[in-house]
């Protein structure tokens, strides 16, 4: 299989590869050649290694690669049917958010999510996945009516950021933001949310609340992106600074489940989510499948008390009168 | 010392006396939380609560300097733990809970501590059934030292702040210059009630990162107090002098009825 678009630092898994693809289109030795057997095992054996050990900026790389799958991809390959809800009421219809109605099994769910976009012209006409005031009221309005008739919501998070502009301000970025957030935990309806790419600040957190909160292994979720962490911290974000911010954020999944902030973390296929699409897709319609099982049992009040428990501990103090570093509570 | 704004040279007493708004143009400067209290509570009336939490380097964060020395350089200059202050007092005899963040300590930034404080002094308003009110002043929002934890401190805040409305008490957001990003983008505009004090900077995005991304000309007075009440995103906006009667008055209109 050939990697599409390679990224910096897979240098030498794309020289591998298309030495592997040439010899395999050479009839004389053809594709089963025990040389060929060797080379295979080899460049897995390389993937295997590069990807255990990514650094928290190529795990970003990863995660922003542009084959990698966007929400509308697993919305196509997981679900039998999506019946797209459009609209805020208000003002219009953000393309960075997508929501609709969606079967898979025996499920019905409501799926929400940040869309990026392939093309230009889709990732034009949805910001990059950065949404405005509209995408939030939007996908408020579909949670809403999913919890008045109990529909699970699965969020799938996959965002640079808010939008920061104009319009966006005039319109109420941080207010549509800070409602979202508060009115999530009153959704009487199972809740699971996924990062699925770009776990970007508020932006993520808009539409972040749930029950469970579980990431793919190849995203990072985090307070600022690394290029503006870069920034502030030292005035100038260029090829050396973002990757040490990338660092100093411990913004991929493995910290986060050490942090208490993520319950899960869905591996992905060798090499990352791009590499096969549909493996990834499989891998997270179990996880979501098992998910709403486990969460389908818990009363309307219990659910809700465990997800603002879930909140409340997160964070790290010092207590004076304990002398402890413990989460806080 | 001059007035950042009209420049005019002021003698500091003056304007202590005034709570930092300067007596020529009316400009309002940063006020510090042990101020505010002053400013808004009947004396001698707050009671201060959890006051031995401190704040930790959980991710042993390091930029130019590292965060553990950061907050102890913090601590030292501003004689606070963190930028959160919390308790109950009486604001012309109305018992309230109050909650500040303060620009001074690390621009009044929100990591655990302040996430931590805020979220029991509202459980706390909630088991006391009494009206809360949040001074915010932060510059940058979430804290971006405590990472991922800080960003997930709006989260939990927001869950308290959801039952104490549930529980049907009132919130009043008072916003100061300046309220950005996170703080912005959680409680500060979660009340029932959004009083803002005048020229305040209010807003979700830095002024920098939106011109970064669409590189047009921000207009006049973009992200100020008045902007968001022309857009609508506030209630009232408030010269500091009236602020605690106003609060009292709020209050009252929103008097849990008996019956």
């Amino acid at each position: 299989m050939k990697t599409p678009q390679p990224l910096a630092f897979e240098t030498e898994i794309h020289e591998m590869e298309t030495i592997v693809s040439k010899l395999e289109q050479v009839p004389a030795i053809g594709g089963n050649s025990e040389e060929i057997k060797r080379l295979r095992r080899e460049l897995t054996g390389l993937i295997r290694k590069k990807y255990a050990n990514l650094t928290p900026w190529e795990t970003i790389l990863v995660s922003r690669h542009p084959a990698r799958p966007q929400m509308m991809d697993y919305v196509e390959s997981i679900f039998d049917e999506f019946v797209e809800l459009h609209g805020d009421r208000a003002f219009g219809d953000d393309q960075a958010i997508r929501c609709g109605f969606a079967r898979f099994g025996s499920n019905k769910v409501l799926v929400v999510g940040h869309q990026k976009g392939h093309t230009l012209k889709e990732r034009q006409a949805c910001y990059y996945g950065c949404a405005h005031p509209e995408g939030y009221r939007k996908a408020l309005g579909k949670m809403k009516l999913a919890a008045k008739f109990r529909v699970p919501i699965i969020c799938l998070i996959d965002t640079p950021g808010a939008f920061p502009g104009i319009g966006a301000e005039e319109r109420g970025q941080a207010q549509l933001i800070a409602t979202s957030i508060l009115e999530m935990f009153r959704l009487a309806t199972p809740v699971i949310c996924i990062v699925i790419g770009e776990g970007g600040s508020g932006g993520a957190l808009g539409i972040g609340v749930g029950d469970k909160v579980s990431m793919l292994e190849h995203a990072y979720y985090s307070v600022i992106s690394p290029e503006g962490c870069a920034g502030i911290l030292w005035k100038t974000a260029n090829e050396e600074t973002k990757p040490k911010a990338a660092e100093a954020l411990k913004l991929t999944s493995k910290y986060l489940r050490d942090f208490g902030v993520i319950d899960d973390v869905i591996s992905e296929p060798l090499g990352g989510a791009h590499r096969d699409p549909r493996e990834m897709a499989n891998t997270l319609k179990n996880y979501l499948q098992r998910s709403l099982r486990e969460l389908a049992v818990h009363s309307k009040e219990a659910l809700l008390e465990s997800r603002y428990q879930k909140f409340r501990r997160m964070g790290f103090t010092l207590e004076a009168s304990t002398g402890m570093t413990s989460p806080a509570m | 010392m001059p007035c950042p704004k009209c420049k005019a040279t002021l003698y500091r007493k003056d304007v202590q006396a005034k709570f930092n708004v300067c007596p020529e143009c009316g400009h309002h400067m940063p006020l510090s939380a042990r101020e505010r209290v002053r400013q808004l509570l009947d004396e001698d009336s707050f009671e201060e609560w959890f006051t031995d939490i401190k704040p930790c380097d959980p991710l042993g964060f390091v930029d130019r300097i590292p965060y553990s020395k950061r907050l102890v350089d913090e601590q030292r200059k501003t004689g606070m733990n963190d930028a959160a202050t919390v308790g109950k007092g009486f604001i012309r005899g109305r018992s309230v809970v109050l909650c500040i963040t303060d620009f001074q300590f690390m621009a009044g930034s929100m990591g655990s501590v302040v996430g931590e404080k805020l979220t029991r002094a509202i459980e706390e308003a909630t088991r006391l059934q009494l009206p809360l009110i949040i001074v915010s002043g932060s510059g940058g929002g979430a804290r971006m030292q405590e990472g991922i934890l800080s960003l997930m401190q709006m989260a939990k805040v927001s869950g308290a702040i959801s039952r104490h409305d549930a529980a049907g008490c009132l919130y009043i957001a008072v916003l100061t210059h300046p309220t950005m990003g996170g703080v912005a983008a959680s409680w500060a505009l979660q009340g029932d009630i959004t009083l803002a004090e005048p020229a305040a900077m209010i807003g979700f995005a830095g002024a920098r990162t939106i011109w970064n991304t669409v590189r047009i000309e921000l207009p006049e007075g973009f992200q100020t107090s008045e902007f968001l009440l022309e857009h609508g995103f506030v209630d009232r906006i408030v010269h500091r002098h009236d602020l605690r009667t106003e609060l009292a008055s709020l209050v009252d209109y929103c008097e849990k009825s008996q019956s």
